[in-house]
């Protein structure tokens, strides 16, 4: 590992809220997306050249928001500048700087709103802290609503529930709109819009990954679990983010949903065309972009003839499968249009729809239906990472907290040693990663090994106290970020990996006995 | 002066009612097209209402953030509601029993207010990310917030007023009929403040008032796979 050229926040003893430093992270930026990479998305290439132009569609696109979401527009009135949030984001805990308050990030975006849909902002601008919007304020949106995972912690601390990430996604909304996208989150979507997922593997490259896994699984326990791909009539459509047919340590929980569906007797099957289960739209707020991504899942159910749906180990996609997929592609219950009933016609209504993989690996634990050997898990002293999006935006199982109970449960099931992290740090309060909502990218490195702070502090308690060697997660953004930045902070990067991980060391196959 | 404050009431009114009906109109009609409540959350309706009355009566989530904002904001807005149901003597020309039982604690509540503000305000000033996030407006509103409350606490326990002249003047009002408001700076300063809050409460912060009823993060069950939310514009999309 090359030198940082950055400073790396010092453990502390007792922490306590930092001083601000104005502008310490105002150089942060993502690269902008070329205009090939916009215009694939249906977005103008670049800014235009005259300002005055741009101004006005920025307004524009703004007010069209305001009517659009009910989120936005009581989010812009309602904010009283308490302070509750402001301690609260990793990235000013990790930065220091103001701005990455949540509250200074929305009123980056208020104080515009308040200049030109307000009458107190266009009379007397500088009383109530509004300002006209100018090419600089346009940068720093760019710079600063690209310094936020959107990871919602901000909004449980609030008394009014603002959530900034509903802020940062119409922000970033706006930029894409007007020509300003960012390059990484932009570039995958492309990826996925024509090739099916967020790597660009093609089909063939993913079905010589997935022999080869079987090989290695062989070799490995001496039973022939199955990877399959597009086959027809399968019983389960597993989606899961690309990222776990190939990376470490991510390819080792998709192993272990392998041997959870050869263990259980359930056929099940990838798709080639729905081979993600990542959705970048979130992450730029656009809900047209949102539900093209998730429509190919739906049309890969339908063309495979699944009878149940089953995502895999990732954070922002189980919020969208969950949260989501039933308002976007028809996907889940209670629909009475055409259009959902197509889709609840084939679907068995005993199963949730769509399931976590975990929701689907605990259901069977509970079955009796999976055995495990616990102590093939003693080398490890476990800790878990809630992730944001399934922490703060979504559920498993009947019961609301089931999300972080259900995962916890299937560790505790499956080794024997597990510890939790500071309480104020885990469940609702988790801390973000520093690398979701979109900034898993290089150039924003400093901000996502800062941002990391807050949960490698909570990390490095458990590590010291009990010894933790490994800390599950369930989220493919968590792994990849965690791999990173883990070795800024003295730790090993293999620390990090997966639930299914720990379910793949402890299970039985059929087979061995 | 009499006539003055008559109109400025109406006045007062008028922009308050309409404005803030404008406004709740404005956050009803737009729609929440995708569920977003913060989770864990409630899965029920009866869920919902439960977990809105925390927030409302205890500001739950202040609690969870920050206790120090939350004892000052818990004070305020409570000895601000006791005021408040205190005062209704002054538009009802019978008095009922239980208002009479809560005089004495609307009484008192008004230092309860004070002390809330205050608190808030010291914050404010002396809390370094608070002071950054803090607008000109912000301290304004503290400052009329702290003017109302202490002229009120001056006229109950220094300079009396006559109680029943100002009680005559606003049952007059809403029979629109002019009776003499008594002449006392203090109420003068309260009357006119309080006219100023209710002209600026639809085109300022003071909007959280109603704004958390509508927060889509609290207000909405988690429900998503069990009933399909579908906002009539994104319903447009699947026509196509």
């Amino acid at each position: 590992m090359a030198a940082p050229e950055f400073e790396i926040p010092k453990f502390r003893e007792f922490p306590t809220v930092p001083p601000i430093r104005e502008g310490a992270m105002a150089h942060s930026k993502p690269y902008v997306a070329s205009d090939k990479i916009q215009e694939a998305l249906g977005f103008q290439g670049k800014l235009d050249e005259d300002w005055q132009v741009t101004h006005d569609k920025v307004i524009a696109k703004f007010g069209e928001l305001l009517g659009k979401y009910r989120s936005l527009k009581v989010f812009m009135d309602s904010c009283v500048h308490c302070g509750s949030c402001t301690d609260k984001c990793h990235y000013f805990i990790g930065t220091n700087d103001p701005k990455n308050m949540p509250v200074a990030r929305q009123e980056l975006m208020r104080s515009v709103y308040r200049r030109y849909f307000t009458l107190p902002g266009k009379l007397f601008p500088k009383l109530v802290g509004a300002r006209d919007l100018t090419k600089d304020v346009l940068d720093e949106w760019f710079s600063y609503f690209w310094q936020c995972s959107e990871c919602r912690r901000c909004s449980v601390f609030c008394p009014y529930g603002i959530d900034t990430a509903e802020v940062t996604m119409a922000a970033r909304h706006i930029l894409d709109t007007v020509g300003y996208g960012q390059k990484y989150s932009n570039e995958i979507l492309g990826k996925v819009n024509k090739i099916g997922n967020n790597l660009g593997l093609p089909g063939p490259a993913l079905e010589d990954t997935l022999a080869g896994l079987e090989e290695d699984v062989k070799e490995d326990t001496g039973v022939a679990v199955r990877y399959p791909l597009d086959e027809q009539g399968a019983e389960v459509l597993l989606v899961t983010p690309s990222a776990d047919f190939f990376a470490e340590p991510h390819i080792e929980s998709l192993i272990g949903y392998g041997k959870v569906f050869h263990a259980a007797g359930i056929s099940w099957t990838l798709s080639s065309y729905a081979s993600e289960a990542g959705n970048f739209g979130l992450f730029n707020g656009s809900y047209e972009m949102m539900r093209k991504v998730a429509l190919r899942i739906r049309q890969a159910a339908l063309e495979l003839g699944v009878k149940r749906i089953v995502v895999g180990e990732c954070g922002h996609a189980w919020r969208v499968a969950y949260a989501f997929w039933n308002t976007l592609t028809g996907l889940g219950a209670g629909g009475h249009d055409p259009f959902s009933i197509e889709l609840q016609k084939q679907l068995d209504p005993k199963y949730k729809q769509p399931s976590h993989i975990c929701e689907f690996t605990w259901d069977l634990i509970q079955q009796g239906r999976l055995k495990f050997d616990k102590e093939a898990n003693d080398h490890r002293i476990i800790t878990f990472h809630d992730s944001c999006n399934v922490a703060r935006a979504s559920r498993m199982g009947d019961r609301p907290g089931g999300q972080f109970d259900i995962p916890r449960a299937i560790i505790k099931a499956v080794a024997n040693k597990f510890v939790d992290m500071d309480e104020a740090t885990i469940r609702e309060a988790t801390f973000c990663c520093g690398g979701g909502g979109g900034v898993l990218t290089d150039e924003l490195l400093e901000m996502r090994v800062k941002g990391a702070f807050p949960r490698m502090e909570a990390l490095k308690h458990v590590v010291d106290k009990h010894g933790v060697n490994f800390m599950a997660t369930i989220c493919a953004i968590c792994k990849a970020q965690f791999t990173k930045v883990l070795p800024y902070y003295g730790f090993n990067m293999r620390l990090v990996g997966g639930v299914h991980q720990l379910v793949s060391t402890a299970i039985r196959l059929g087979g061995e006995q | 002066m009499t006539t003055f404050f008559a109109l400025l009431f109406y006045l007062a009114c008028a922009v308050f009612v309409i404005g803030l009906g404008y406004k709740l109109y404005d956050f009803a009609r737009t729609p929440a097209p995708l569920s977003i409540p913060t989770t864990p959350a409630p899965t029920t309706t009866s869920g919902v209402v439960f977990r809105m009355a925390r927030e409302v009566v205890l500001f739950e989530s202040l609690f969870k953030g920050n206790l120090w904002i939350w004892l000052f904001g818990w004070l305020f807005h409570m000895g601000l509601f006791l005021v408040l149901v205190r005062h209704l003597r002054y538009f009802i020309a019978e008095v009922p029993a239980w208002l009479v039982f809560l005089q004495p604690f609307g009484k008192y509540a008004g230092f309860m207010m004070v002390a809330g503000l205050a608190g808030l305000w010291v914050r404010r000033l002396f809390v370094e990310r608070i002071r950054y996030i803090s607008t000109l407006s912000d301290h304004l509103w503290l400052a009329l917030l702290l003017t109302i409350g202490l002229t009120g606490l001056g006229m109950t326990f220094l300079m009396h007023v006559d109680v029943v002249a100002v009680k005559a003047f606003f049952l007059g009002l809403m029979h629109f009929e002019m009776n003499p408001l008594p002449a006392h700076p203090g109420l003068f300063i309260h009357l006119l403040l309080v006219a100023l809050l209710m002209i600026l409460f639809p085109f300022s912060k003071l909007l959280h008032a109603p704004g958390v009823f509508f927060s889509p993060t609290r207000n909405m069950a988690d429900n998503p796979r069990e009933k399909r939310h579908l906002a009539p514009w994104a319903a447009q999309l699947e026509k196509n």
